[in-house]
């Protein structure tokens, strides 16, 4: 299984599933981040974290920790 | 007859500027009960017979987060007469997502398509009229920052809360039959047999057809939230209908090989896809924007850290070394320093007041007024500079570069400012946590912020430093060590006891587009959080102040006295027993600290009276010969290390007061600080006099088991965890505890 943790900058992919439970898997998708969502992977922070994806338009972050939970091809 | 409007949207759609453009100056600030969510409401202009109501910046109604709990609470129980939904037009697909979700409650609803002007610039085209065709509701373009179209949305949303409280009945039903294309057929067939089972309950038939709907939606996804408020939990009628419901989710969920959460955000952001290809032309979706650009410096790997020490730089030297320090001396030592104070006292002798009375007046409320607005100044500036960097979009930003760090220690990357602001001044630097989301977050950093030295200690650095470590380059510098290290060890602590384990705000944080700010809209925010202080800090300030100047003028016969003779002294004589462990149970020490509770300065200007010098220098070098005579030199760095983590001033008490919105919480965070400032103090006089050949005492033995309990909490204790029972049945909600 390919998540969004093994992508690297400048990545274009699909969104397949969003593992996980609970409110940030919640959150998560309340963002955007659904099945079928096309997602760019512009850059990861200095500090090696978090990440920053563009998905629906917009700039979105969130922790290497929480996109290995989404599958992504 | 009085109409209330919801205003709602997600953060970043120009929500604020569009409430604050409608209501003008008729805004009332309070808090949405039982959490420290801020409740904003206000009266449209011109027609005061129209209430706004401005809900938090939400992205979802999930039961989640505090602020969307509060929002849908309110839009389902109290329903307002209609909903103006502020849309951010250029991010519009995730926008969209909210609306979806509102368009379901049956309220009336407006659509603000904001910040269009950004949308035609880009060169992408919204059609507005299919929108509102496709959608089933009104749309409005607007462009709030400009004033353009909010008045317009405010007439529609009247005109159709109008309409709707006339013949409800009819426009309820024609616009849900459009509603019903949100999801697939196999999702409204369940959502529909749920609705068959809940028909029957109470709130349902009280609250209508459209609630059923919402409620059907909400019992699929498993919202406990929803079950609860609807009534459902509780009786075995409902626990029936739970478990019925129950097989209707998990057979669908079976036939399309996913969970109902997702079934549902799926078949939202599906329908939206579809709406957005019908009404929008866009060009690349992924083209670089002009945010895009700033970004690719703001936070570039090699430039960002770089970039943030010179905005911090900037931040500091404005608020804390310049134009904020100007304020603040000006209104400590002109303003209350002799202006007021000589003029009422000229005003009082004319008078021929008791001396009691002059006392009250002058030391009491006069200093009190004084250390309540000597603050201001300064704080205004570093509102200004703080509420222009979050609607500039660079907050957001800071938080992006430095979550690795903070993280760590229960902090957000938003930590930073506060601190930072806190070597100037604790109070302004609580203030600053605002700006942090997560609850956690910022109550974690409104206890650690006043850790750092503040200016006002730096005079009791000066004290101890020159007085009896002379010559000595690594007192202050120690100083500052302490602080980090009080504020990094409280922070892995803290964050594994059970009232921080509650709630974690997720960090799927938007970067919004960088914008400039409107002048009106920073010094709005300006305004709002310096009024907020003065009113909810300055009467605790004003009180604790007049007490303790009561304690240090009177007798215990209620004779006006000098401090050496006063209850204080009679107080710090009785406690600085408990200061003995720490190597300085000297009464005066003790009354000091207690003075130091009023402003940190005046530990070193009671120490002057207490020894009898009526005036003393900042550092108090008149009284060095006598200091030395009564502490050694560990002792007195005991004293020094007590003093800069106990208890801050009780300004920054109320300012914490302020932030925390919660008395139980406040006491918690005092009562911590004090005790690790024990603690740690034990610990360098105990361990210090051991390995000074002091020999092996019962004190010696408390510090190692205080060292060790510390490297326990902080290395092995694991975090408290909520059993899985609680964590099932567990609803986010209300509770602060």
């Amino acid at each position: 299984m390919k998540t969004l943790r093994e992508t690297a900058n400048g990545d274009r992919v699909t969104v397949v599933k969003v593992h996980g439970e609970g409110p940030v898997r919640r959150r998560i998708m309340d963002m955007g981040v659904t099945k079928g969502a096309e997602v760019l992977i512009r850059k990861v922070a200095p500090l090696g974290d978090p990440v920053e994806i563009n998905v629906r338009g917009y700039e979105l972050s969130l922790r290497k920790d929480d996109a290995g939970m989404i599958e992504v091809v | 007859m009085a109409i209330t409007i919801a205003l709602a949207g997600n953060p970043n759609s120009g929500k604020t500027t569009m409430f604050n453009e409608l209501t003008g100056s008729s805004q009332h600030t309070g808090n949405w009960p039982g959490v420290t969510v801020e409740k904003k409401e206000g009266r449209l202009k011109g027609r005061r017979e129209v209430i706004l109501q401005d809900l938090p910046g939400i992205y979802s109604l999930s039961p989640y987060s505090p602020e969307e709990i509060v929002s849908r609470s309110y839009l389902v129980n109290d329903r307002p007469d209609a909903i103006i939904n502020i849309v951010d037009a250029s991010n519009i697909e995730r926008n969209l997502y909210l609306t979806t979700q509102l368009l379901e409650l049956g309220i009336p609803v407006v659509v603000a398509l904001n910040m269009i002007d950004v949308v035609r610039k880009t060169g992408d085209e919204i059609d507005a009229k299919k929108l509102a065709g496709v959608l089933g509701c009104e749309v409005v373009e607007t462009c709030a920052l400009k004033g353009e179209g909010s008045v317009q949305a405010a007439e529609r949303a009247i005109a159709l809360a109008k309409n709707n409280l006339t013949n409800s009945a009819e426009a309820h039903t024609s616009s849900l039959s459009i509603r019903r294309t949100a999801f697939s057929s196999e999702v409204e067939t369940a959502r529909d047999s749920i609705s068959g089972l809940t028909s029957a309950l109470e709130k349902v038939k009280d609250k209508g057809e459209a609630y059923g709907r919402w409620l059907s939606i909400k019992l699929f996804e498993r919202d406990a939230e929803a079950a609860k408020d609807a009534g459902i939990t509780e009786s075995a009628e409902g626990k029936r209908v739970l478990a019925a419901i129950e097989n209707i989710t998990a057979s669908l969920e079976d036939a399309l090989d996913d969970d109902s959460e997702s079934i549902i955000t799926d078949g939202r952001y599906n329908y939206i896809a579809d709406v957005v290809r019908k009404t929008v032309k866009k060009k690349d979706a992924f083209a670089l924007t002009l945010s895009d650009r700033i970004d690719r410096v703001v936070t570039n790997r090699i430039l960002a850290l770089p970039i943030f020490a010179g905005v911090m730089f900037l931040v500091y030297f404005i608020a804390v070394s310049t134009v904020g320090a100007w304020g603040t001396d000006w209104v400590n030592e002109v303003l209350f320093g002799s202006l007021v104070p000589d003029g009422v006292a000229s005003g009082l002798e004319s008078l021929g007041t008791a001396d009691w009375l002059n006392g009250l007046i002058l030391d009491g409320i006069v200093a009190g007024v004084g250390a309540v607005l000597g603050f201001i100044p300064q704080m205004l500036v570093l509102f200004v500079l703080l509420a222009f960097l979050e609607d500039c979009g660079y907050m957001a930003r800071i938080a992006f570069i430095l979550d690795r760090v903070f993280r760590r220690f229960g902090l957000s990357g938003k930590s930073f400012i506060p601190i930072l602001v806190g070597t100037g001044c604790g109070v302004p630097g609580i203030m600053a946590s605002r700006t942090i989301e997560s609850d956690n977050d910022r109550r974690m950093t409104v206890m650690t912020t006043t850790f750092i030295p503040c200016g006002a200690k730096l005079p009791i650095i000066a004290l101890i430093a020159g007085a009896l470590f002379p010559g000595s380059m690594w007192v202050a510098p120690s100083a500052y060590f302490l602080g980090i290290f009080a504020i990094l060890v409280s922070g892995i602590m803290l964050k594994k006891l059970k009232r921080f384990s509650g709630k974690a705000t997720p960090f799927v944080m938007e970067l919004p587009a960088y914008h400039l700010p409107t002048a009106s809209g920073v010094l709005r925010t300006m305004l709002e959080r310096g009024l907020a202080f003065i009113r909810r800090a300055g009467t605790i300030v004003l009180a604790a102040t007049v007490l303790v100047w009561f304690l240090s003028s009177f007798d215990t016969s209620m004779h006006m006295v000098d401090t050496v003779d006063s209850m204080l002294a009679v107080i710090g004589d009785k406690i600085a027993v408990i200061f003995s462990p720490l190597g300085w149970g000297d009464w005066r020490a003790a009354v000091a600290t207690i003075t130091g509770l009023i402003a940190k300065e005046n530990v070193v200007g009671t120490f002057g009276v207490l020894y009898g010098f009526a005036e003393v220098a900042e550092d108090g070098a008149e009284y060095w010969p006598q200091l030395v005579a009564a502490f050694t030199p560990l002792a007195a760095y005991a004293f020094l290390a007590f003093n800069l983590l106990c208890a801050p001033c009780f300004a920054a008490i109320g300012a914490i007061h302020r932030e925390m919105m919660d008395v139980r919480w406040t006491l918690f965070a005092v009562g911590y600080q004090c005790g690790f400032a024990y603690v740690i103090s034990l610990i360098i006089f105990q361990l210090g006099r051991l390995f000074g050949g002091g020999g092996f005492t019962a004190g010696s033995a408390v510090a190692i088991v205080f060292v060790l309990a510390l490297i326990y909490m902080v290395g092995f204790k694991k975090p408290y965890a909520a059993p899985a029972a609680e964590r099932l049945t567990a609803a986010p909600a209300a509770d602060i505890a």
